[in-house]
């Protein structure tokens, strides 16, 4: 059985890659894809610990990240929308660009 | 109560309807301001003849017949203001003598203003002027009189002024209007004192107008300073605007100057209607000048001082008029001669004799006014007597009226008229109880008027042309104006004859209407008293005159316009002192008007270093506690708020720099503080 570190291994260095692909690319969909690598290291955590904790109730880690799962989708949904939206506004995805929010 | 009593003002509001309409008419509608110009100024014309033939035939029971209407014009304090118009004889004759006066200049400017650029300008004020005119004639309050009294004398500076683009024109225009207000403002003061003392402007108004019985006793029994009755001295107030309006000495000045104005102007304002308004207006308050303490006895001390100022101006005018060689400045000077003989006329009590001799002047001095004009535009625009004559053969309609009004003027007995006015000016003054002197100046003036008049009228018509571009090649000879002007001329002609049949001491049919008795046939008081041997003295004077004239002027007519006149060479510093007007410009010149100035740089030196003194203290008191203000507000108010103000908005600044809109940015520093975080756990949590 692999063990429960593995897995977090796998789930720690999925953070990484996201967090990296969301703070170095300029282009907001690759940001994007980042953020949703992110989100699985996260739902990869909830189901291992899930699995390796002893005495857990059936079904409430698969339940969890199954949310979770369909909330992230709802949220790329929403944020392709805007980054589609900001496209047709700036006619650019670049992030750099984006900056009216500054004070 | 007859309609036209009740609709009188129709009469002046017509010609200022027409006027209205044309301040607003473009000026190549020639042919239509002169129509509207002359229809509005005929039609007040029929209504004034239907006024006079309605007071005409009113019931002559109990004095003058008189009908008013009194309306209220506004409200002051708790009193009312009123206003209204008044029928009597005086304004009948007046109304009728305005009204057919000025149609018959309306008529004569269409020709004589034929080639002016600006003829619907001078209709408008022409109508303007008839309109303030009629107006002032018809009057019951003093006030709405000094209305259209200061009406006419702004239309006449405009119409002086008329021809503004000439210097002289806009300073005789100056000159007419700064010189009549110095009478106005006395007129005004006395009209304030009357108001004041009688408590209404009214005239007649039942028993309560300021001219009937119960408010002239009062103002005869109360006195003023030395004695003198507070009617007397509104009395003179009231008369020092007449003195203004009608030029009498020493406000004469402005009248022989405002010959700078168009002909017909000077016939129509300046001999006809507006300087008659002067004796117009002490007719009018006659009742308020003769009014004394000891009744009708004594002799009213206003009345004194109109005829001294009356006789004195006749002669003295006439003086100046015998060494003029301007032609329309010797028909002003002798106009203002002859308003001289009217304040005479009135000023000895000679009520109707004056006002007949205002109507009969009228005619005549508009006729000789529109003869010279005749003259002028036939002599292409020449006004000096020395560069004309001999024109009796090139302008006969002309010479024929000019001769009439000449003769008129003069007095020549029985058939003129100014003979039978002037004759009951003498006759009243003859039976002057105070003094003989305004009679025998009198007859000076009769004997001067004689003179100037045949004078003037041998240069002009007898001898040769002597113009310097008078000859027939060139076609500049003089030539005859066109009927539109002669035509007037004859009517006024006829006017200056027939008028003195109204007049005559056998049937004085005027001073009788005047006067409000029945008129009679007598023709037995041709022989009564002193009339005819009055007579005889006049027509002597009036043959002197034109005799002496004749001898010097008509027998040998001068050849050249640059020779000297027949008096000049008997007494050259008599004939330069009345050539030069007795120098009477240069003294005002030397004494008011140069103390005029004085005063002005006298005020002018105050003003810069008194007044503007104190205003600069003023100031830098005001400046050193402003600065005083500004340095405790920067330095005790503000500081330590403003020094928290500056801090805040730097440490902002700062921190919004932070916030540079860069989504990555934003992540990273999250990112980073949750590694942080981790380590933190790691070690200092033991986990």
């Amino acid at each position: 059985m692999i063990p429960l570190k593995a897995y977090l291994v796998l789930s720690a260095l999925l953070f990484g890659i996201g967090l990296a692909g969301a703070l170095s690319r300029r282009n907001a969909i690759m940001v994007l894809i980042g953020i949703e690598l992110m989100l699985n290291a996260a739902n990869l955590n909830f189901i291992a610990f899930w699995r390796f904790h002893p005495g857990t109730e059936p079904l409430a880690g698969v339940m969890f990240v199954l949310f979770s799962i369909a909330i992230a989708a709802g949220e790329a949904a929403v944020g392709l929308a805007l980054i589609i939206a900001i496209y047709r506004h700036y006619k650019t995805t670049n992030l750099d660009r984006m900056d009216s929010l500054k004070g | 109560m007859s309609w036209i009593s009740s609709n009188l003002w129709l009469i002046p509001v017509l010609p200022l309807l027409a006027s209205a309409v044309l301040a607003v008419t473009k000026q190549p509608h020639r042919r239509f301001a002169a129509a509207l110009a002359i229809g509005s100024m005929a039609l007040a014309c029929l209504l004034s003849w239907d006024a006079f033939l309605t007071t005409l035939h009113a019931p002559a029971h109990g004095g003058i017949w008189r009908d008013f209407h009194n309306f209220r014009w506004f409200q002051m304090g708790d009193q009312w203001l009123w206003l209204g118009w008044l029928l009597d004889p005086l304004t009948a004759v007046m109304l009728v003598m305005v009204s057919t006066v000025g149609l018959l200049i309306f008529i004569y400017s269409v020709g004589y203003m034929e080639q002016d650029a600006n003829f619907t300008r001078f209709f408008c004020f022409l109508a303007l002027f008839g309109s303030a005119m009629l107006g002032l004639v018809m009057a019951n309050s003093l006030l709405l009189l000094f209305i259209c009294w200061e009406l006419v004398g702004l239309t006449s500076y405009l119409l002086i002024g008329f021809w503004y683009h000439k210097p002289s024109a806009a300073a005789a225009a100056t000159k007419a209007f700064i010189t009549t207000r110095i009478g106005d403002v006395c007129f005004f003061l006395g009209i304030l004192w009357l108001y004041g003392q009688s408590g209404t402007l009214l005239f007649y108004d039942h028993g309560r107008g300021c001219l009937e019985a119960t408010a002239l006793t009062s103002m005869v029994t109360q006195t003023t300073i030395s004695g003198m009755a507070i009617s007397t001295a509104i009395g003179l107030l009231i008369f020092c605007g007449a003195v203004g309006k009608s030029g009498q000495v020493p406000l004469h000045v402005w009248l022989p100057d405002a010959m700078e104005g168009p002909t017909p102007v000077s016939a129509l304002i300046h001999a006809a209607t507006m300087v008659a308004a002067g004796v117009f207006l002490v007719a009018r308050v006659f009742p308020l000048l003769n009014a004394s303490s000891g009744g009708g006895a004594e002799v009213s001390g206003a009345l004194t001082v109109v005829a001294w100022v009356g006789s004195i101006t006749a002669v003295f005018a006439a003086c100046i008029a015998v060494a003029q060689t301007d032609i329309k400045r010797i028909l002003a000077y002798s106009t203002v001669s002859q308003l001289g003989y009217m304040m005479l006329a009135l000023g000895v009590g000679g009520y109707a004799a004056g006002v007949f001799h205002l109507i009969t002047h009228a005619f005549f001095k508009a006729l000789l006014f529109l003869g010279a004009g005749s003259v002028i535009h036939g002599c292409h625009e020449e006004q000096d007597i020395r560069r004309m004559g001999g024109l009796r053969k090139y302008m006969p309609a002309t010479f024929a009226t000019y001769a009439i009004g000449m003769m008129a003027l003069a007095g020549v007995p029985v058939f003129f008229s100014g003979f039978w006015s002037k004759d009951d000016i003498l006759h009243s003054a003859f039976a002057w109880p105070v003094s003989k002197g305004p009679f025998f100046l009198g007859l000076i003036g009769a004997f001067l008027t004689a003179f100037y008049m045949t004078r003037q009228v041998c240069y002009v018509f007898y001898g040769d042309y002597r113009s310097a571009h008078g000859n027939k090649r060139q076609n500049k000879m003089p030539h005859e104006s066109p009927a539109v002007m002669t035509t007037p001329l004859k009517i006024l002609a006829a006017g200056a004859i027939l008028l003195g049949l109204l007049g005559t001491p056998a049937w004085p049919w005027f001073q009788d209407f005047l006067t409000g008795q029945h008129a009679t046939f007598r023709f037995g008081q041709l022989f009564e008293g002193e009339v005819l041997g009055l007579m005889l003295l006049s027509t002597l004077m009036v043959a002197g005159g034109i005799g002496l004239g004749w001898w010097l002027y008509g027998l040998k007519p001068a050849t050249k316009a640059e020779a000297a006149d027949p008096l000049e060479r008997v007494q050259p510093a008599v004939f330069g002192l009345l050539r030069e007007k007795f120098r009477v410009d240069e003294i005002y010149a030397a004494t008011v008007i140069k103390g005029t100035f004085r005063l002005g740089e006298i005020c002018s030196w105050f003003e810069r270093t008194v007044c503007e003194g104190c205003i600069r203290v003023v100031t830098y008191v005001a400046l050193g506690f402003s600065w005083l203000n500004r340095f405790a507000d920067e330095y005790v108010v503000n500081l330590g708020f403003d020094t928290s103000c500056r801090n805040l908005r730097q440490s902002a600044g700062l921190l919004s720099s932070l916030q540079d809109g860069q989504v990555q940015n934003y992540l990273r520093v999250i990112g980073v503080a949750m590694a942080i975080l981790v380590l933190l756990l790691v070690w200092g949590g033991g986990l």
